[in-house]
């Protein structure tokens, strides 16, 4: 299976996302600079944390503007896997991918640490190698991760299961419904704000984001038998 | 200011005017009969920074050529962007720390980012991927709403910059005194892996080759920075807000990742990073490096405001901007190298032969000076010293024994001082998790990296217990480089090399020369015992606020190389029924001590001792335990002694406690701050074999699954009883609360 991990101005987790595709999934992983207009040859698109264009304006409000989004539009709307993590999730809100906005963390500080995640859906194809309910760990890093949207959107997130995961106990950063990851209502692109790339080496702690990516290869392995 | 509105060469002589940039009539004499005329004002300001005690160290250098500067793995010593050590297998590892007091101290955000920017420029224009940033900060206490604006400032600072620039910040120490009030200080050290053969040199080579300015432009801020950094805060310094200089951490991210691709082609001859006089010093240190000249065209300089004069672009420190020397004729593919990172790439200048600095301005020459004169030729000071009587009073005194009624409230108290409590409500502003190689995040005695492809792994810290300083400069110097090395080795870490930020008060008084020197003497001493050479640094002098200055405070930072990273060990306890050994007596020592400063408030008598020959023989076994696999966990007694110490062990682990038994003299088995001490926890499966190689390890008692922390006597009376939860709401809840 191969990943395109998409490289703006300012991404700064991208070499890590890499290593987690390349060295821990074992698949290939490819760096695609924000100036390309086409990723029509990768099975998964990934945008990476960081702070892209320096996060001037808004976090990820520039970066919405990058020849490289329209392709991640085609990809989605194709219905290929599109994982936006911390600054990557900032993104797909900006460009409307997904629903919803981020406001600044509730302290008004950046905070870095390990977090539990609850995994809510596990029928999606980033989760299914979860147990529904299941509480996981994985970093945060940021300062705007308080998730926001209107009731309506969240009513209807709710109807068609796209949260994926919440804040499980301490709520860091205030988001609206302690809600830590969402996806498209298709199931196909998921935004979270915790860094499951870094949680993949027991040597650095925790190993359960692993699972995430397993979770997208092994339904592309299945779809892919089924197709071809 | 216009170019017709500057002095003219008489008014500058007649009315004195290089008095204001720092200059004396003694080195403006000087410069008038290097250059056989009068300079003129571009000139003047040229000399003025090159010869600022910031570029120059012209009254630090006698006593900074006594360090040890040499070593098997040393290849690069003091003098470069950056030192650097071999780590094998081709690879070697450049670090360097660096000062931002006096910008902190005015405008606390920007002075810190700043100082973080600057010291990362310092590590990739050796060539080397910057992987790790570290801090050594002090402030006054938090009990003012100024020192909590500092401290809360300067750590937004380094968190938005290292953040938004992807390097993880991960370790560093932060200490509270009220003689930082005023001058907080603010150290930023940075560690960058390279292979060795891409080791780069900032030198101006090739007569003809082409002198290029990357990266962001030049503007009116920082004018003078260095020439401040060398001087004295006022309660008026806060008008020199202008000398500050404004980051923008997104810039010089781009600039990394363009520099370290150019740094892969033939192209790149020299590369010097913009600091402190930044265009003034790059270039002028490139030329006379190389015993070359330099010529630059300023009206080609990238200018962010119209009409800049020579002066404002040559004394201009604008930060994230870099000066490449390239082959002649491959500007071109500079350029567009650059390009690539939205970032413009322009011929400013020529490498000459005449070892001359010439600058163009609309045509004319505006200065034309000797780049030695410049770069090497700046006075030497051997300024008096003189014993403080401070000194003999302090080091008269006998040491008393406190007065402890309450074990366990003194121990609660001791673990809520700013200084001890825990720093968690710091590191979790700073993204220490970034690059994904962070073994040991921050908290424990030294942050450990892997090495990605490879089994080494690299330990790394800031330690520096002014206190022990201001007591007794010698003593204290060597405890600091000891300090530094014990929490190395508690990781598992052969120490390697150090990088020592030197933050002084103002050196033309004898008493503060003074402890300049003897700091640095111990310093030395300490780094030739326990192999550790000085590689490189920084010398901030002049920290005194209206006249007081503050404790003397010359920061190590130290990195240690880990051959397998299944050495890799930290200070928590892991495993209940594990023996815990302490390694080392405690003395009735309180000189300097947080508990002396508890109970008294003030900092008096004899730093405690230090031998260290025997630090360097218990050094050398707690690592052969190490290596051995026979230690579990290990840390080192420091600051609020044994009981602290022991108390760190427990937090933070998974519902362990402990059951210890304690000598005779409570209060000194509890709070003494006696060196060179150790507790290290065994499973019992190797008692003997780590009690071979440690043979005066005491054994004290073993890790429990209470919950609690038990001290008993040698007749079996409970000294202290305290659960594990409590200890660590004190420790945990300290700064958040002081803050509140």
């Amino acid at each position: 299976m191969k990943f395109a991990v998409v490289v703006f101005p300012g991404s700064n987790c991208d070499v890590d996302m890499f290593h987690a595709i390349q060295d821990e999934l074992g698949e290939e992983a490819v760096f695609v600079p924000h100036s390309e207009y086409d990723l029509s040859s990768f099975d998964a698109i990934l945008l990476p944390g960081g702070f892209s264009y320096g996060d001037y304006l808004r976090s990820g409000a520039i970066a919405r503007f990058a020849p490289i989004m329209k392709a991640v539009q085609e990809a989605a709307d194709e219905g290929k896997p599109v994982l936006g993590v911390c600054n990557g999730f900032q993104i797909l809100l900006e460009s409307g991918l997904l629903p919803g906005a981020m406001k600044q963390n509730r302290d008004v500080k950046f905070m870095c640490r390990n977090v539990k995640l609850r995994v809510e859906n596990n029928k999606t194809m980033f989760t299914n190698q979860y147990e529904s309910g299941e509480s996981i760990v994985i970093p945060i890093a940021h300062g705007d991760g308080n998730y926001e949207c209107d009731d309506t959107t969240w009513e209807e997130m709710i109807k068609n299961n796209q949260i994926v995961f919440r804040y499980d106990g301490h709520n860091p950063n205030g988001s609206k419904d302690d809600i830590a990851g969402i996806m498209n209502k298709r199931g196909n692109v998921l935004g979270m704000m915790p860094h499951p790339e870094r949680a993949v080496d027991s040597l650095l702690g925790s190993k359960d984001g692993i699972r995430l990516f397993q979770s997208i290869l092994i339904l592309w392995r299945e779809n892919h038998v089924v197709t071809s | 200011m216009s170019l017709l509105l500057e002095p003219n060469t008489l008014e500058i002589k007649d009315q004195k005017l290089y008095l204001q940039m720092g200059l004396s009539d003694e080195e403006f004499n000087k410069i008038t009969e290097i250059l056989g005329r009068t300079p003129n004002y571009t000139e003047t300001g040229l000399f003025s920074v090159m010869w600022s005690e910031h570029c120059s160290y012209k009254t630090s250098k006698p006593i900074l050529k006594n360090f040890p500067t040499n070593g098997e793995r040393i290849l690069q010593g003091p003098g470069e962007g950056a030192g650097i050590v071999d780590i094998d297998d081709g690879q070697a590892v450049v670090f360097k720390i660096e000062s931002h007091n006096h910008p902190s101290a005015i405008e606390p955000y920007q002075g810190a980012a700043t100082g973080v920017g600057g010291i990362i420029r310092d590590i990739f224009s050796m060539g080397a991927r910057p992987i790790a940033l570290l801090n050594s900060l002090r402030f006054g206490n938090l009990d003012t709403p100024k020192g909590k604006y500092l401290f809360e400032e300067v750590v937004a600072g380094i968190g938005g910059y290292g953040n938004c620039i992807g390097i993880p910040t991960v370790g560093g120490e932060v200490q509270f005194d009220d003689c930082y009030k005023g001058n907080p200080l603010v150290n930023a050290m940075c560690v960058g892996l390279i292979n060795q053969e891409d080791i780069q040199k900032g030198r101006a080579k090739g007569i003809g080759n082409t002198v290029m300015y990357v990266g962001a432009s030049t503007g009116c801020d920082g004018i003078h920075g260095a020439t401040f950094a060398s001087d004295e805060l006022t309660d008026q310094s806060g008008e020199d807000r202008p000398a500050v200089q404004v980051g923008d951490p997104f810039m010089e991210k781009l600039l990394i990742e363009a520099c370290l691709q150019l740094i892969a082609s033939d192209a790149l001859v020299g590369i010097q990073d913009m600091g402190a006089a930044g265009l003034t010093s790059s270039a002028s240190e490139m030329a006379s490096k190389a015993g070359t000249g330099i010529e630059l065209d300023l009206d080609e300089v990238p200018q962010r405001e119209p009409n800049m004069t020579p002066y404002e672009m040559m004394l201009s420190e604008s930060q994230e901007r870099m000066l490449v020397v390239i082959k002649k004729g491959r500007e071109k593919e500079v350029i567009d190298l650059f390009k690539q990172y939205d970032l413009e790439a322009k011929a400013v200048g020529v490498v000459t032969d005449d070892k001359q600095f010439r600058l163009y301005h609309k045509g004319e020459v505006v200065a034309d000076v000797p780049v030695d004169a410049l770069a090497e030729d700046a006075p030497v000071y051997h300024l008096p010293s003189k014993e403080p009587a401070f000194f003999r009073e302090m080091q008269s005194l006998e040491g008393s024994l406190p007065d402890v009624i309450n074990c366990k409230e003194t121990l609660i108290r001791l673990l809520k001082q700013p200084t001890i409590a825990s720093k968690e409500w710091v590191y979790d502003q700073y993204d220490y998790m970034v690059r994904t190689s962070t073994v040991v995040a921050p908290g424990s005695d030294a942050a450990v990296l892997r090495i990605r492809g490879t089994q080494k792994a690299l330990a790394m810290t800031t330690d520096c217990n002014s206190r022990y300083l201001y007591l007794d400069p010698e003593t204290g110097g060597k405890i600091a480089v000891a300090e530094a090395a014990r929490n190395i080795v508690c990781s598992g870490g052969e120490p390697l090399a150090i990088t020592d930020g030197i933050n002084f008060g103002n050196p033309e008084k004898p008493e503060i020369f003074w402890q300049l020197e003897q700091a640095t003497k111990g310093i030395s001493e300490a780094c030739t015992l326990l192999d550790t050479p000085v590689i490189g640094g920084n010398v901030s002098l002049y920290n005194e606020t209206n006249g007081e200055a503050i404790y003397p405070t010359p920061v190590i930072g130290m990195v240690g190389l880990i051959k397998n990273i299944n050495q890799v060990t930290t200070q928590p306890f892991k495993t209940d029924g594990d023996l815990i050994y302490v390694i080392g007596d405690a003395q009735k020592e309180f000189g300097g001590s947080e508990l002396q400063h508890l109970l008294y408030g003030e900092y008096e008598g004899k730093a405690p001792s230090i031998d260290l020959d025997v630090e360097v023989k218990r050094q050398n076994e707690i690592l052969k335990a190490i290596k051995a696999q026979t230690v579990a966990s290990a840390h080192d007694i420091a600051e609020g002694g044994f009981a602290v110490a022991l108390a760190e062990c427990l937090i933070d682990t998974k519902s362990l406690g402990a059951k210890v038994t304690i000598g005779k003299e409570t209060t000194s088995e509890l709070f003494s701050e006696t060196q060179s001490r150790f507790i290290v926890s065994v499973h019992p499966s190797q008692k003997e074999a780590f009690e071979q190689i440690i043979q005066d390890a005491k054994c004290i008692g073993e890790v429990t699954s209470t919950d609690t922390m038990e001290i008993t006597d040698q007749e079996n009376n409970m000294v202290l009883r305290a659960s594990v939860a409590e200890l660590t709401n004190a420790w945990k809840g300290a700064i958040p609360c002081l803050l509140k």
